[in-house]
């Protein structure tokens, strides 16, 4: 075991795979010889070389496109998007090529792509450097979309995301790249380091996390809150400071669901909050508001309750009005309670 | 339709600009007007081409395959054409087919086109949904796949049925694919047409436009990236030139020298839009030149014109030397599809006037001129491949046809989205009861 943080467990993540298999590369902007903007392909050019650790042309479409290519000749490239703001030039190759190659061509083709991306806010990022679009992702079908919200997870998921023969949007939350986050207004009694937290600990070598199960980071018999990212600690310091006793599940993996997770859960407590980053409307807190509901009808106690980002493009200057902050978090698990 | 502005035979002063193009910027008042494209035709016109700069065949020098692209320029910008109006095959781009390879050439255009007027004729018997034709374009895929080796992969769009044809794919499962029946290798989830042949590598065809150009160039580069020497060969289009994943395959062709040939189909229509909204007033292959990347022009009806550019730009990706970019000037002689009604937008006789003339039509001629070919054989070959295809038809229909079935069982549906079903999957397939 050793400590990392996030980007040292991605970084060991890509390392560790490119180990074993000559047919893992990674390619996007400034991967290679700079070792990307946020560090997590550092050393990789000079471990593998200039063609396993690739630097591209800055054109999303054109590095989704290429990767699919590759895919289908038998490599599996580990893609980033520098900002998942950024994704949206690729989307139409990921939603009409890379989701459906399997299905269209009657499981004769595929093309196990991974694109990484970081995504989130809490960075002073603004419009286009904060955005959570999980929920355009999780609404293609043929895609796998996954979060981590810790380092031991991440390089697990990772793992199994470019071992999958399935194309994975893995979603980075580049708040928590060196450190958890519990919230800007936020004074909890808890680690702000990655190596004074117990999931800063991971192991050097290989090691794999199912992708499609959740993790229940802390049980608890009075609400359940279901949420994944970065809002898994912001959503930790708020149940310490509430004194609630919270069951607080990290989906890690939002396609496929892990539905036996959630649905246990909820129908132990009665009660539930979803939290995300992302806007509101149709985001993926929706689908999880619809699913619990029809699963857990019989045994809610309350109406379910959804903390998120506001509709609105996510704005500069009012960073901690848009980002749902503990105090959002506690009104709804304490509305949610006195519901009945 | 000023395509031409140079003279094709020259590969001297290939960087000289003809000043004619680039004159009459003098202010006449008002500087700034929207310019709409005008059509070649349009209907109740007389179509007419005499102002394409056609250049004869044979003058076109041929370069060695590691030639840099602006030093043979001029290849962008004139036309590539081995067979004159007799018939004769002439100049240094004369692949030197023999009889054996010219007939093999010219028996699967004549399936391809047997092929297509059957379909469509079924489409128009309600048998099928959706058809598209090749007519006129059927030297393109037939000569390029000739000119290719198996291992090297096609990324077709959904109009080069010809390739089907070179690599032996069974007309019986091109119907059962067009017919969505039981035999359909797409399982039923897949238009007409939108073929895909992982055994003989032919790509799963998209109804996305362009998104193949730029897959092809990485599999090019994933198989330079293993040392293999296969390359990969993509097409598209004039009218979907204009989407991004064009420019996209165009640059990281060029910066990775990607073992790719890059084919734009110019057949001069996209559904009702003409090429010149586009070409941008000059030819489809020009645009290659800004990427470095040699661009070669050629005659998309002269088969031994296509086949010999097409091997030329395989030994260059082959050899190393990178990627092709190639402009295929042809004509869509028939309607975009059987949802298409060309009388609605440009003039009756338009195919008939286009001067390149029918790629078996000339084919034929050639052979015929060499003493290798006769009209009997041609019209016996023609009744046979016709005869062929309807046996072909009346079997395929016996594996079920849309309307009737029968299809795939239902619940495959459900199959391939993932490698394996995730449970929301299983349980809506439960939930329809199949």
């Amino acid at each position: 075991m050793a400590k990392m943080t996030m980007i040292q467990a991605i970084n060991s993540a890509l390392d560790c795979t490119m180990e074993r298999d000559s047919n893992v590369m990674v390619m996007g902007e400034d991967v290679g010889y700079f070792g990307g903007v946020f560090r997590c392909t550092e050393g990789l050019y000079q471990k593998y070389g200039a063609h396993r650790a690739l630097d591209t042309p800055i054109a999303e479409g054109g590095i989704i496109a290429a990767a699919i290519g590759m895919g289908v000749n038998g490599l599996r490239p580990v893609v980033e998007i520098q900002f998942a703001d950024y994704i949206y030039p690729g989307f139409d190759q990921i939603v009409s090529e890379l989701a459906r190659l399997r299905h269209r061509s009657g499981g004769e083709f595929f093309s196990p792509v991974t694109v990484r991306a970081p995504c989130g806010g809490g960075i002073r990022g603004g419009q286009t450097h904060s955005q959570s679009p999980e929920g355009i992702f999780t609404h293609v079908c043929g895609l796998k979309t996954v979060m981590p919200s810790n380092p031991y997870d991440a390089k697990g998921l990772l793992i199994s995301a470019i071992e999958d023969d399935d194309p994975v949007i893995f979603f980075e939350p580049k708040r928590i790249y060196n450190g958890p986050f519990y919230g800007h207004d936020v004074q909890a009694n808890v680690a702000t380091t990655w190596s004074a937290h117990p999931a800063g600990e991971v192991p050097e070598g290989h090691y794999k996390i199912p992708l499609g199960k959740a993790a229940t980071v802390r049980e608890g018999s009075d609400i359940t809150i279901l949420t994944y990212g970065t809002m898994v600690h912001v959503a930790e310091a708020a149940i310490n400071i509430s004194g609630i006793d919270a069951e607080l599940i990290d989906l890690r993996t939002l396609l496929p669901l892990d539905l036996e997770t959630i649905t246990a859960s909820v129908q132990k407590t009665g009660r539930c909050v979803i939290i995300h980053e992302a806007t509101r409307t149709s985001g993926f807190g929706a689908e999880l508001v619809a699913e619990v509901q029809e699963e857990c009808f019989w045994h809610l106690k309350a109406p379910i309750e959804r903390v998120t980002g506001w509709d609105t493009p996510y704005p500069h200057a009012y960073e901690w009005e848009y980002f749902p902050e503990h105090d959002r978090i506690i009104e709804a698990m304490q509305r949610t309670l006195e519901a009945d | 339709m000023a395509l031409s502005r140079k003279p094709a035979g020259h590969f001297a002063g290939d960087v000289n600009v003809d000043a004619e193009g680039l004159v009459g910027t003098q202010s006449k008042g008002p500087v700034s007007k929207l310019h709409v494209p005008e059509a070649s035709s349009r209907p109740g016109q007389t179509a007419d081409f005499s102002n394409l700069d056609i250049p004869p065949a044979g003058i076109t020098p041929k370069p060695e395959i590691d030639a840099n692209a602006l030093d043979i320029q001029s290849l962008a910008y004139g036309l590539v054409r081995v067979l004159d109006d007799d018939g004769k095959a002439l100049g240094d781009w004369d692949p030197q087919l023999n009889a054996d390879q010219l007939r093999q050439g010219l028996r699967h255009m004549m399936h391809v086109r047997a092929y297509d007027d059957r379909m469509f004729r079924m489409q128009r018997q309600g048998k099928l949904s959706f058809y598209m034709k090749c007519t006129g374009e059927e030297a393109i895929a037939v000569a390029q796949g000739m000119a290719l080796e198996h291992g090297d992969m096609l990324f077709p769009t959904y109009r080069q049925q010809g390739l089907l044809f070179v690599r032996g794919r069974p007309v019986l499962d091109m119907m059962c694919q067009c017919l969505s029946n039981s035999k359909d290798n797409l399982k039923g989830r897949q238009l007409p047409v939108l073929y895909g042949w992982k055994d003989d590598n032919f790509f799963s065809i998209s109804g996305n436009l362009a998104t193949q150009f730029s897959q092809a160039v990485g599999w090019g580069m994933a198989s330079a990236y293993k040392g293999e020497d296969h390359l990969a060969s993509a097409w598209v289009g004039d009218g979907s030139t204009a989407e991004a994943d064009v420019y996209h395959a165009l640059l990281f062709a060029s910066t990775y020298r990607a073992p790719v040939i890059l084919n734009v189909v110019n057949n001069q229509w996209a559904i009702s839009t003409p090429q010149s909204f586009a070409s941008a007033g000059t030819t489809f292959a020009a645009r290659g030149l800004g990427f470095n990347l040699p661009s070669i022009r050629v005659d998309g009806n002269d088969f031994l014109a296509v086949y010999a550019a097409t091997k030329w730009a395989a030994d260059r990706a082959r050899a190393g030397h990178g990627a092709t970019f190639i402009e295929l000037f042809t004509y869509r002689s028939e309607g975009h599809s059987t949802s298409d009604n060309p009388d609605g937008y440009r003039a009756k006789n338009e195919a008939q006037a286009w001067p390149l003339g029918d790629p078996i039509e000339r084919l034929k001629q050639h052979l015929i001129q060499m003493g290798e070919w006769s009209d009997e054989q041609h019209d016996a070959l023609t009744e046979e491949l016709k005869q062929s295809i309807l046996q072909t038809w009346k079997e395929a229909v016996t594996y079920g046809t849309l309307e009737e079935g029968p299809h795939w069982p239902v619940s495959t549906m459900f199959e391939d989205v993932y490698k394996e079903m995730p449970a929301h999957l299983r349980k809506q397939r439960q939930k329809m009861g199949v």
